[in-house]
């Protein structure tokens, strides 16, 4: 066992958990955050993004004690008093999702795009998000959302 | 995903005692984590790298760059040195796996692991680099020594890989389109005496192309290496592409390579 301390969405949590926790374990089973989906679990899908200290990775192929002491951010932590986040609004507005599964780390993936660049093309999103598959809107929509969310972020 | 004893050393003297039969160095964990998942691995001790601060970063003399073992893939493809230095290197990172990948990955990780389709072996090939390790300093050459495997023994672990600047270089990949793996990728590396063609992806283990280098040596040009034979010979064939198909690859991608240049 290990102790595991991590500040997730702006609050500090410490918990014991098996030195073999992932990330994505650790944020469902011991923090209840169940937003982080696991699609493939083998860290090609990219339903399990999350921020850590600001980038975007795979919390299904991350240790929960190798990232010990850092800052996570989920997408329970996007929305601010209620109010949706850009990128989440933008997947709304233009419809970029249909089943929902793989939206999360749609969102997350997207957000860390615009940060380091504000308003990508369509074929620098596409490249962007080849870690995240969607098998159900085909990625018309969700490219518009990125777009849309660029003149909102 | 068996149970393991995680470690975090805080240098590489510890790291190396702690390693043993059944311990695994992680160093982003990108290919160890899913081969653990998998069931394809299992290790007593996972001894993590990332405390270890001297294995991180990138430097650039007169006339080579070095990186750091556990400098991340995203970090080299924007860093500014190396893009200065060796643009076709920045290059080669910053299309490895995805985003995601690129932020948790890392070189020493890659060459340790030795995928024959990983990106990373082609560019050690063919920028002449130099292995540096706890113990001692290894040619990529001998480094690089079958399927997933590598001159490193037990203990033994990847502190920096020392590059040496060519005039001119270019890296083009043929990417599976799932795993962005390299169903072919050709590194080709113009020095001041020689020209060096690498190729990842077509066979068991990463090579330097004898015959294309020796022709680019000599007149580095497309049309020196226009219509030449590439043998498919010891080349994989897997439900991605034929022996046949990897051959013709691999003569396609070292013309657009030197096309690049």
């Amino acid at each position: 066992m290990t102790k595991v301390t991590l500040e997730v969405n702006g609050k500090k949590f410490s918990k014991e958990v098996p030195d073999h926790t992932l990330l994505s374990v650790f944020l469902r089973d011991n923090l209840n955050l169940t937003g982080t989906h696991v699609g493939c679990d083998t860290s090609q899908c990219g339903a399990c993004v999350v921020h850590v200290n600001g980038k975007s990775i795979k919390s299904c192929s991350t240790l929960a004690a190798d990232i010990e002491g850092s800052k996570v951010t989920t997408i329970e932590g996007l929305a601010k008093d209620g109010r949706l986040h850009p990128m989440q609004a933008a997947f709304k507005k233009t419809h970029g999702l249909q089943c929902g599964y793989c939206t999360p780390g749609m969102v997350m993936s997207a957000v860390d795009l615009l940060q380091t660049k504000k308003n990508p093309s369509d074929q620098e999103i596409r490249e962007w998000l080849e870690g995240n598959i969607c098998r159900c809107t085909g990625y018309q929509n969700i490219v518009a959302a990125v777009k849309e969310a660029a003149t909102k972020m | 995903m068996k149970s393991f004893n995680y470690h975090a050393p805080k240098d590489v003297k510890d790291a190396s005692k702690l390693a043993s039969s059944s311990s695994a160095f992680l160093a982003g964990g990108m290919t160890t984590i899913p081969s653990m998942k998998l069931g394809l691995a299992s290790y007593k001790d996972v001894i993590d790298l990332k405390n270890i601060k001297k294995l991180s970063g990138i430097k650039v003399s007169g006339k080579t760059v070095t990186i750091g073992a556990t400098t991340k893939h995203a970090e080299v493809a924007a860093s500014k040195d190396v893009m200065k230095a060796i643009p076709a290197l920045a290059k080669l990172a910053g299309n490895i796996g995805d985003a995601q990948v690129r932020n948790r990955g890392t070189i020493g990780g890659s060459i340790s692991n030795n995928d024959p389709s990983a990106c990373y072996p082609s560019a050690c090939m063919a920028l002449n680099a130099v292995i540096h390790t706890n113990k001692r300093k290894i040619e990529a050459e001998k480094f690089f020594t079958g399927m997933f495997e590598t001159a490193l023994k037990s203990g033994e672990l990847v502190e920096a890989v020392e590059f040496e600047i060519p005039e001119k270089a270019d890296y083009q990949k043929h990417p599976n389109p799932a795993s962005r793996y390299a169903i072919i990728g050709v590194f080709v590396a113009k020095h001041k005496k020689d020209v060096n063609v690498a190729v990842t992806g077509a066979k068991s283990c990463v090579y330097i192309d004898k015959d294309l280098s020796k022709k680019l040596s000599s007149n580095f040009s497309v049309s020196a290496i226009e219509g030449m034979d590439v043998k498919s010979s010891g080349m994989n064939s897997d439900m991605h592409a034929s022996a046949e198909y990897r051959a013709n690859l691999v003569s396609l991608y070292a013309k657009k390579a030197v096309e690049a240049c």
